[in-house]
C-alpha cells in the first residue's frame, strides 16, 4: 500500500504467548483424544464403565468433546491468532498481561469444565453443558480475548486488514452472540441452573447455537488459520483474494441459518426445518469457495507437498473440510436425514470433519511454527510424515466403520416383515454393529498414535532448540490521512481498513439467520399448538429427570419419536410439539445407542428399571448399557426441590402458589408408593434412593398424552 | 394494539423466510458478478500480506 512519508517504527512480535498455546493445544489434544478412546472402547466393552460414576460413558462423553472443542480446537485457535495476527497487522499484540490473563483464565476454565462434568454438574445441552458460573468465566475470558485481538487490529500499520482477519472478526462477535442467548438460564444452587427455554423452543435455540459453534468456532476461526498457514507454509499467495470476498460473507450469512437441519422430523414447525434444509445445501457454495481457494493456492507448489509433511497434512485438512462440507449438506436433505438421523453415520460425519479438518490443520500448523519458535528445524521429518499417514489410516478406519454401523442400524430399524410388524428387536442393531464400534476404536487409536509422534517430534525440537521470546518488525506507521491510491479503491477495501465497520456488518449478517428462525417461533403459538392435558412434572419426576440428564442418558437416548410408520410401530404415538412445554431443557437427543425414551412410560413395570438400571444385562442380554449402581445406594438429595420448583415457576410452569412448600411432602408420598411396588416384585429398597426418582420420571415420560387419546389438541 | 401483538399472529409466516432467501439470492448474485468483473490486480497487493514478513 501506498503509504505517505511516515517514519519506520520497530516493533516487537511476543512468542511467549504464542508458545504457551501451542503447548497446552498438544496437551489438551491428548487429552482430549485418550477420552475419546475410552468411550469409544466403552461401547463395546461395557465393563470399561468400570461401575463407577466419574468414568462411566454419560459422564465422560461431555469431557470428550469439551476438550476437544474448546480445550484442544480452542488452544489452537489462540495459538495461531497470537502468533498470526500481529504479524499481519504490523503491529505488536497489544497487551501481554491481558494475553496471560487469557491463557490462564481459558485453561482455568477447562480444568473446571472437567471436574465439573465428571462430577455430573451439567446443564443437559449439547456442546453447552458447562454450568452458570463457568459461563459466566467464559464470557469474562472471550471479552478480554476480544480487546486484545480488536486492540491490534486498531493498532495495525498495514492498513488494509488480510482475509483471515475478517474471520477471526467474525468469530469473535458471534461466538459472543450464540454464547449469551444459549446460556440464558436461571440458577438454583452454585452449580445447577434450568434453561430458559423449554421443549421445542429450546431444541430450536440449542441447535442454531450448537450448529453455529460448529460453523464459528470449529469452521470459520480455522478457514482464517488456513488463509494464513497455507500460503506461508507454499510460499505463494492465495489462489483467489475475490474468491474470499464471496467466501467470507456467504458463509457467514448462511451458516447460521442451518440449525434446524439437526431437527428435521422432530417437532419443530415445518417451515423451520425448510429453512435449514435450504440454506444448508446453499452452503455448499461457500465452503467449496473456501477449500478450492486453499488447495488452488498449492497450483504449481505440488512438487513441494511431496516433500512437505505440513503441506499433506493441509491438503488432507481441506480435502476432509470438503468433504464434510459436501456431506453435511446431503445429511440435511430429508430424506438422506430420514435414514440417518440418530445413527452413527452422524458420528462418522462429524469425525471426519473433528480428526480431518480440525485435527490435521492444527497439526500442520504446531509442525510450521514449533522450529520457527525455536530456531531450528524440525527434528524429524519423516516422523511428521509417518504422523500423516497413521493419522489418515487412522480417519478411514474411523469413518468407514461407522459409514457401515449407521446404514447398518437404520435399515434394521426400519425393516418390517412380510406379515407387517417389525423385523429385528432394538437390541438386535445394537449387538449387529459392536465390531463395527472395535474397529472405529482400532481407528482412533491410530490416529492417537500420530499424535503422540508428534509430541515426540516436538519435545525433540525443543530440546535440540533454543526459544525465541521475541521476534521483530519494522514498518511506517500509517498516516492519518488516507487517499486510497486509484490502484486500490474496489469498494470491499472500504470496509477492509475499517474493523468497527466489520464487527459492526459481520454481527448484523450473523444476526439476520437467528432474529427470522427464533423470533417466529418464540412468538406465534400456532408453532407449538397446546395439548391440555400435557401438565408439569412432579416434584419426584423433576428429580428424577435432573437425575436423567446428570447422568448423561441423553447421550445414548434419544426422546423424540419421529412420525415414521416404523417407530410408531416400535416406540408409540410420534412426539408431539406440546408434549415438551415443561421441558426445560428439553432433552430429544441426538443419537440413539439405546432405543428412544419418550413412550417408556408405564411400558414396563418399576421392578423393570430397578434391575435395569442395576444391571442392564439382567433385563437386555448383550445390551452395551453401563450399570449404574451407585442410583440404588446413593439418597435422594432433596435440599434444592423447593428451589427447583420455584424456579420452574419463574419460567412460566404452573405449579400452584406456594406449591414449593409442600413440593418434598408430595415428592415422599410418591416415593413410598414406588416402593411399594417394589416391594411386590420381591425389591427392598428405602424410599430415599435416588433410582426411585429415576423411576418416577421414567414412568411418566410421554404418557401425558395417553391420558387423552380422543381429546383434540388446542390449537391457539 | 402493541406492535409485539402483529408478531404473533402473523399468518402465512413461510412467507417471510422466503423473502430474505430472495433478497439474499438476488445480493449475492450482485456481489458475485462485481468480483468476477473487478479487476484482478487490484486485490493481489492484499493476498501478498501474509508473505511480506
Amino acid at each position: 500500500m501506498q503509504q505517505m512519508q511516515q517514519p519506520l517504527e520497530r516493533f516487537h512480535y511476543d512468542n511467549k504467548l504464542p508458545k504457551a498455546f501451542l503447548m497446552v493445544t498438544i496437551l489438551w489434544g491428548v487429552v482430549g483424544m485418550l477420552l475419546g478412546l475410552l468411550i469409544a472402547f466403552q461401547m463395546a466393552f461395557p465393563w470399561l464403565n468400570f461401575d463407577f460414576a466419574l468414568t462411566t460413558f454419560g459422564r465422560v462423553r461431555p469431557v470428550h468433546t469439551n476438550a476437544v472443542i474448546f480445550a484442544f480446537v480452542g488452544n489452537g485457535i489462540f495459538m495461531t491468532i497470537y502468533y498470526a495476527l500481529p504479524r499481519l497487522m504490523k503491529a505488536s499484540m497489544f497487551n501481554e498481561k491481558l494475553g496471560w490473563v487469557h491463557f490462564w483464565g481459558w485453561q482455568l476454565i477447562i480444568v473446571a469444565a472437567a471436574v465439573t462434568l465428571l462430577t455430573g454438574h451439567t446443564t443437559g445441552k449439547e456442546y453447552a453443558e458447562l454450568e452458570w458460573p463457568i459461563d459466566i468465566a467464559i464470557t469474562l475470558v472471550w471479552v478480554v480475548f476480544g480487546i486484545n485481538m480488536f486492540m491490534t487490529i486498531i493498532k495495525r500499520r498495514e492498513r488494509h486488514m488480510y482475509v483471515a482477519a475478517w474471520f477471526w472478526i467474525a468469530t469473535w462477535v458471534t461466538i459472543a452472540m450464540l454464547h449469551i442467548v444459549n446460556s440464558f438460564e436461571i440458577p438454583v444452587s452454585m452449580l445447577k441452573s434450568y434453561s430458559w427455554y423449554a421443549g421445542v423452543q429450546d431444541a430450536l435455540v440449542q441447535w442454531w447455537y450448537g450448529h453455529n459453534a460448529v460453523a464459528f468456532f470449529l469452521t470459520t476461526p480455522y478457514i482464517g488459520m488456513m488463509y494464513y498457514f497455507v500460503p506461508k507454509a507454499a510460499n505463494r499467495p492465495v489462489y483467489s483474494y475475490r474468491w474470499s470476498i464471496i467466501h467470507f460473507w456467504a458463509l457467514i450469512f448462511l451458516y447460521i441459518w442451518a440449525g434446524p437441519h439437526h431437527l428435521l422430523y422432530t417437532a419443530l414447525p415445518d417451515w423451520a426445518q425448510s429453512l435449514g434444509t435450504v440454506f444448508s445445501v446453499m452452503l455448499i457454495f461457500p465452503s467449496w469457495a473456501g477449500m478450492l481457494n486453499g488447495l488452488m493456492t498449492l497450483r504449481g507448489a505440488w512438487d513441494k507437498v511431496r516433500e512437505e509433511p505440513i503441506l499433506k497434512f493441509f491438503v488432507v485438512a481441506l480435502t476432509c473440510y470438503g468433504m464434510s462440507t459436501f456431506e453435511g449438506p446431503m445429511l440435511s436433505l430429508k430424506n438422506v436425514n430420514a435414514i440417518t438421523h440418530f445413527t452413527d453415520w452422524t458420528v462418522a460425519h462429524v469425525h471426519i470433519g473433528a480428526l480431518g479438518w480440525n485435527g490435521f490443520l492444527t497439526f500442520g500448523a504446531i509442525y510450521f511454527l514449533i522450529p520457527r519458535l525455536y530456531g531450528t528445524p524440525l527434528f524429524s521429518k519423516k516422523l511428521a510424515a509417518n504422523h500423516f499417514w497413521i493419522g489418515t489410516l487412522g480417519i478411514i478406519l474411523y469413518a468407514i466403520p461407522m459409514y457401515f454401523a449407521g446404514f447398518t442400524q437404520a435399515l434394521m430399524w426400519k425393516e418390517f416383515t412380510p406379515e407387517g410388524t417389525l423385523q429385528y428387536q432394538f437390541l438386535q442393531t445394537v449387538t449387529n454393529i459392536r465390531p463395527m464400534y472395535i474397529l472405529r476404536g482400532i481407528g482412533g487409536t491410530l490416529y492417537f498414535t500420530g499424535v503422540l509422534l508428534m509430541v515426540y517430534n516436538v519435545w525433540k525440537t525443543v530440546a535440540a532448540g533454543k526459544f525465541i521470546p521475541t521476534e521483530y518488525g519494522e514498518a511506517p506507521a500509517l498516516s492519518k490521512v488516507f487517499v486510497p491510491a486509484k490502484s486500490y479503491s474496489f469498494w470491499h477495501a472500504w470496509i477492509e481498513r475499517r474493523p468497527v465497520q466489520m464487527l459492526v456488518v459481520s454481527l448484523v449478517v450473523v444476526g439476520i439467520g437467528g432474529i427470522i428462525e427464533l423470533v417466529p417461533t418464540f412468538l406465534i403459538k400456532s408453532n407449538v399448538p397446546t395439548i391440555a392435558s400435557v401438565k408439569p412434572y412432579t416434584p419426584l419426576e423433576l428429580e428424577g429427570r435432573d437425575i436423567y440428564i446428570r447422568e448423561g442418558c441423553y447421550t445414548c437416548h434419544s426422546q423424540m419419536v419421529r412420525p415414521f410408520r416404523d417407530e410408531v410401530a416400535r416406540y408409540g404415538e410420534y412426539s408431539k410439539a406440546g408434549e415438551f412445554v415443561y421441558d426445560h431443557p428439553f432433552q430429544w437427543g441426538s443419537k440413539r445407542t439405546g432405543p428412544d425414551l419418550h413412550r417408556i412410560g408405564g411400558k414396563y413395570p418399576d421392578s423393570w428399571h430397578y434391575n435395569h438400571m442395576w444391571k442392564p444385562t439382567t433385563m437386555s442380554p448383550g445390551s452395551l448399557m453401563p450399570n449404574y449402581p451407585w442410583l440404588l445406594d446413593d439418597d435422594l438429595d432433596v435440599s434444592h426441590t423447593a428451589a427447583k420448583i420455584r424456579a420452574m415457576q419463574t419460567l412460566g410452569v404452573p405449579y400452584g402458589n406456594g406449591y414449593d412448600q409442600i413440593a418434598v411432602a408430595d415428592l415422599k408420598k410418591q416415593a413410598t408408593t414406588i416402593a411399594e411396588n417394589l416391594k411386590k416384585d420381591k425389591i427392598k429398597t428405602s424410599p430415599d434412593k435416588e433410582i426411585i426418582a429415576l423411576i418416577a420420571y421414567l414412568q411418566r415420560v410421554g404418557t401425558d398424552i395417553k391420558a387423552e387419546k380422543k381429546n383434540t389438541v388446542t390449537k391457539n | 394494539m402493541k406492535f409485539i401483538n402483529y408478531l404473533e399472529s402473523i399468518t402465512g409466516i413461510s412467507i417471510f423466510p422466503l423473502i430474505s432467501l430472495i433478497i439474499f439470492t438476488v445480493f449475492f448474485a450482485i456481489v458475485i458478478a462485481y468480483v468476477v468483473t473487478a479487476d484482478k490486480k487490484k486485490m493481489d497487493s492484499n493476498s501478498q500480506i501474509p508473505l511480506e514478513q
